[in-house]
């Protein structure tokens, strides 16, 4: 079956390419030959099943087409609407509504243009088993995870995506693409030998283990691994607990952990936005990293389940952010881009990235596909046999930023944290609480990485296509500053 | 015609009585075509198995602007529309969604495909787990009524030229109040209007209109090492179930000067020490603190577990409800979606329960939890009501409505004046807490020394850190006496669910004075 018919089977009525040349052919019309404008129409589908207490609760599939378009008039006077309906009269109001609301807007001095035709980048494509798979294949997933959970209490979600995605501009860009992605995310909990002051725990508490990873294809999920995985953290952050006193300590962080890190360094400190406005701390071109970190943005991987262009058309390309500690590019949307070429008159050029997403004007681009290169530091066992006294992180919750030019973030450990003696670990410590500049912490001479990377799910963007694969090894790093949970 | 049977067998009588603060819905608000399509899709769940069904026609359209540095960057219209369906199979829960449903046939068949999720939940068992119950929902009498919010400028009326030229107005006015010191201002304003027909197999039929609005600003001061930033009114602006009256009221141009020379100011000011103090928290801090460490924490699917992969659990555990200390004797919290233009008010929850006011915290005590029907069924609870959807597509879920802090018996001069020494912090900067929602810390914008009962310097980067039961254990002097002081604070960004739903919150909120709080946390 394939994609459109997916797409058609749950309501979806006109191919999106179709959607966009009618849009376009309105704004001619309406807008006359002057008007520019971006015009793009996603089918998506988004199904997921969540499970708690080891049963599924919650079971929910959603089919929507969104007609997602701006336009600009007198070369900077913008607007952009968009709306759930196709019908012919749908799509002339929307038209009507931009031009209406870009006719009474203020000339923007800094509007970037449009991207125009450019050779089509190839993308990974759709999974058509992926694209095609129901309710029934994600409650087997499910089942794989809670039976590989060995008895423990489980809890988490299996996903399936299509989206099939049509962008055209009036300056003659075309392009169409699909992708899929799939997603198990759960914990195992069992029930904690004390707490932390060795008292019995309170009833509510379990200690969680978890186990997620995200693919393009569905056959890629090994959902009973995960559970098993999730099950055995669990049962070790269920030992007795060890005492930690607050402070500066070496950590091992679990790829789920790096996840939050390289996240969070995406959506600020390269960011273009954060570069041009000056929040950001990046010095490109110098070795403000460890030599062993290099960070890509490729959504042209044949496992991602990235478009292979942005939300303005921009193709997409392999990108390296950092190469060797050296920051080279921040991910930019056109504003951007065109703001960096203006401030940086006579230094050199940097790539411009397809970073754009729906909510690019109030958040700031944000890469699609990123990457961490694997290091020589071995498995995460390795990298603990190096650690003499420190942690084990798996998994890191609610990290927010708390100075901008630093990178300062705070947030807490969560499925499972262990102090580590000797190379070993020793026991669960309980959730922590860390303040902690990430750029620092992946300085020159911090850092280990690890050898061996895992695809992850994380919502990068706020678009339709939602949940972003990222790549990441573990690492180990000189310092970690914990700053709560622990004894003082 | 609806069947009524009922999972719970008492679906009780009809009643065509609205709720309390409610206005009824004016005709035409919500189109009988919309009620035809929810009830077409009911009929089809039914018809396919389901024991339970029901269903939302949601048409939603969303404006928001956003000025930056004197130019308008986003001008962004959004209609959205669509219908959603749960249906329960056995024990098994469905939801599907479709947008755009161009006839009865679209909606029939968005109804058979929750059936036919619904059946793929029961391949693996319900949750609950050590119980494996039932699943049942807490009855309430259908309802047959409507709802509007209350708006006196409606938002999609005033002219785009207006909103444009205030949002532009105060940033170039922020710009030229802050010199070269501030290198960014920013203003938005955000409106939406929702227009929701809900059916349910027990035969509600339920019209709601409710218009949104809010607006805020920003800017940063940008020095060599730091970024410091102030806002007006709120960090992420102010927002209610009103219309562009909350605006004019905010009175944007008259406080952009103001935070602008703060935030340049900012920039030289000492830092906020570190160690054990006396917190004092501006109304704005306190509603998100009520929020993080309050309101996610009562939710009754996050105590159930329902959310622990995710969202996370709760503290709390319900055999405590009615004895717990939760706070101190000033501590009374309440769930109240009747509040009047506060940002999570509703005439009925989105599964077609009418709007009422409870406790949720009575002198310090734990007393109350939010909850949907079939959580409060399998809680023992006597009532739901707090459950809503992120429009049509998403599932409803247990979701906080208004939460708030009732005032107190002081007033903030008073609190300063009683104050021997601390540190006095207003507007959020950064938030953060742990999954069961005891573990906060919290950074904000701008903060005061309090020395010898008078507000002394400017401190930069404050933020404190606490556990929530000791945190508001603390609390020792609340304000709200005086006008003005105790506020309706709208949230417009409430994440939670998967996939992700945003949902917008309330939380009454006057400044207070906590004891013995760790503040000045470093990275």
């Amino acid at each position: 079956m394939s994609t459109q018919d997916v797409h058609q089977q749950h309501g979806a009525t006109r191919r999106p390419d179709a959607v966009v040349e009618r849009v376009l052919d309105e704004v001619r019309r309406q807008g006359g030959p002057e008007a520019e404008a971006v015009v793009r129409t996603d089918h998506h589908r988004l199904a997921l099943t969540r499970f708690a207490g080891s049963g599924i609760h919650q079971n929910t599939e959603d089919d929507r087409t969104t007609v997602h378009l701006r336009v600009a008039l007198d070369g900077g006077r913008s607007a952009s609407v968009s709306t759930t309906s196709t019908t012919t009269t749908a799509l002339a109001d929307l038209v009507g509504a931009a031009l209406a609301a870009a006719r009474l807007s203020p000339r923007d001095a800094a509007w970037p243009g449009l991207a125009g035709p450019a050779p089509a980048a190839a993308g990974a494509g759709p999974d058509d088993a992926t694209a095609g798979a129901g309710p029934a294949e994600r409650a087997a997933l499910v089942a794989a995870f809670v039976e590989a959970a060995g008895g423990l209490e489980t809890a988490g979600y299996a996903q399936t995506t299509l989206l099939t995605s049509a962008v055209a501009d009036t300056a003659g860009l075309h392009a169409r693409a699909a992708s899929t992605g799939a997603v198990v995310d759960g914990i195992a909990r069992a029930l904690p030998a004390s707490g932390l002051d060795g008292n019995p725990p309170d009833a509510s508490f379990r200690a969680d283990g978890v186990g997620r990873a995200a693919a393009r294809s569905l056959a890629d999920l090994d959902a009973a691994a995960l559970g098993a995985r999730a099950a055995r953290r669990a049962r070790a952050q269920a030992a007795p607990a060890q005492p930690l006193r607050r402070g500066e300590l070496p950590v091992v962080l679990e790829p789920s952990a790096v996840l939050d890190v390289v996240a969070g360094l995406l959506s600020s400190a390269f960011s273009g936005r954060g570069l041009v406005e000056g929040t950001s701390g990046i010095r490109l071109g110098e070795q403000q990293l460890d030599p062993a970190l290099t960070l890509l943005d490729d959504p042209l991987d044949p496992a991602s389940t990235a478009l292979p262009f942005d939300t303005e058309g921009t193709p997409a390309s392999r990108t390296e952010l950092v190469r060797d500690g050296v920051p080279r590019a921040v991910t930019t949307d056109r504003r951007t881009a065109a703001a960096l070429r203006a401030t940086r008159s006579g230094l050199p050029a940097l790539p411009t990235t397809a970073g754009a997403h729906d909510a690019s004007d109030t958040w700031g681009p944000v890469a699609q596909a990123p990457a961490l290169s694997p290091g020589r530091g071995g498995s995460v066992d390795e990298l603990v046999a190096g650690l003499e006294h420190g942690l084990l992180v798996c998994d890191l919750w609610y990290t927010r930023l708390a100075e901008a030019r630093r990178s300062v973030w705070t947030g807490l450990t969560r499925n499972g944290t262990f102090l580590v003696r000797d190379g070993e670990v020793v026991g669960p410590v309980g959730v922590l609480r860390f303040t902690q500049s990430y750029l620092e912490a992946l300085a020159p001479g911090a850092v280990v990485v690890g050898s061996q990377t895992e695809a992850l799910p994380r919502a990068l963007t706020f678009g339709a296509a939602g949940t972003a694969r990222v790549v990441v090894p573990p690492l180990r790093l000189a310092r970690w500053n914990v700053t709560g949970g622990a004894a003082t | 015609m609806l069947s009524t049977a009922s999972p719970t067998g008492s679906s009780g009588s009809p009643t065509a009585t609205p709720p309390a603060t409610g206005t009824p819905d004016p005709p035409g608000a919500v189109p009988s075509a919309a009620f035809d399509l929810a009830t077409a899709a009911v009929e089809a769940a039914l018809a396919a198995g389901a024991r339970f069904a029901d269903a939302r026609v949601v048409d939603r359209r969303h404006e928001a602007l956003t000025a930056r540095d004197g130019d308008l960057r986003q001008l962004s219209q959004t209609t959205e529309a669509g219908i959603g369906v749960r249906a329960l199979v056995g024990d098994g829960w469905g939801f599907a969604a479709l947008a755009d449903p161009t006839g009865e046939r679209d909606a029939r068949a968005t109804g058979e495909r929750a059936v036919a999720v619904a059946r793929a939940s029961a391949a693996v068992r319900a949750p609950g787990a050590p119980g494996r119950r039932r699943v049942e929902l807490l009855p309430v009498p259908p309802q047959r009524g409507g709802w509007s919010s209350g708006c006196a400028r409606d938002p999609f009326d005033v002219p785009l030229a207006e909103k444009a030229d205030l949002l532009v107005g105060v940033t170039q006015a922020m710009r030229r109040a802050g010199g070269s010191a501030v290198g960014v201002a920013e203003a938005l304003s955000a409106a939406w209007d929702t227009r929701t027909a809900y059916v349910s197999s027990e035969g509600a039929r339920v019209g709601q209109h409710v218009r949104e609005t809010g607006a805020g600003m920003h800017c940063l001061a940008l020095g060599e090492h730091e970024v410091q930033r102030r806002s007006y009114p709120a960090f992420r602006g102010q927002y209610g179930t009103r219309g562009w009256e909350l605006v004019d009221e905010l009175d944007l141009p008259a406080h952009a000067d103001r935070i602008a020379e703060e935030a340049a100011a900012l920039l030289s000011a000492p830092l906020c020490p570190s160690g054990e103090t006396t917190l004092l928290l501006g109304g704005e801090q306190m509603s998100l603190q009520i929020h993080e460490s309050v309101g996610h924490a009562i939710e009754l699917d996050r105590i159930l577990g329902w959310e622990a992969a995710y969202a996370g659990t709760s503290w709390l555990d319900l055999s405590r409800l009615g004895d717990l200390r939760f706070g101190s004797e000033l501590m009374n919290i309440t769930i109240d979606p009747t509040i009047p233009g506060a940002l999570g008010s509703f005439g009925y929850d989105d599964e077609g329960t009418p709007a009422a006011a409870r406790d949720a915290v009575r002198d310090g005590v734990w007393t109350g939890v939010l909850s949907g029907r079939d959580s409060a069924a399998l809680a023992g609870y006597d009532h739901a009501g707090s459950v809503r959807a992120d429009g049509y597509g998403r599932l409803p879920m247990v979701r906080m409505t208004n939460v708030g802090l009732e005032p107190g018996p002081h007033s903030l001069e008073e609190i300063v004046a009683a104050t021997d020494d601390g540190v006095l912090m207003e507007h959020n900067r950064s938030w953060s807490i742990d999954d069961k929602r005891l573990d906060f810390q919290f950074g904000c914008e701008i903060g005061w020394e309090v020395k010898a009962g008078k507000r002394g310097r400017m401190l930069r980067n404050p933020s404190y850190t606490g556990t929530g039961p000791v945190f508001w254990n603390s609390l020792d002097m609340l304000a709200g006496r005086e006008p003005g002081e105790w506020r309706a604070w709208g949230t417009p960004n409430c994440g939670k669910g998967q996939p992700g739903q945003v949902g917008h919150t309330g939380h009454g909120a006057a400044p207070a004075r906590f004891t013995g709080v760790r503040v000045g946390v470093r990275g």
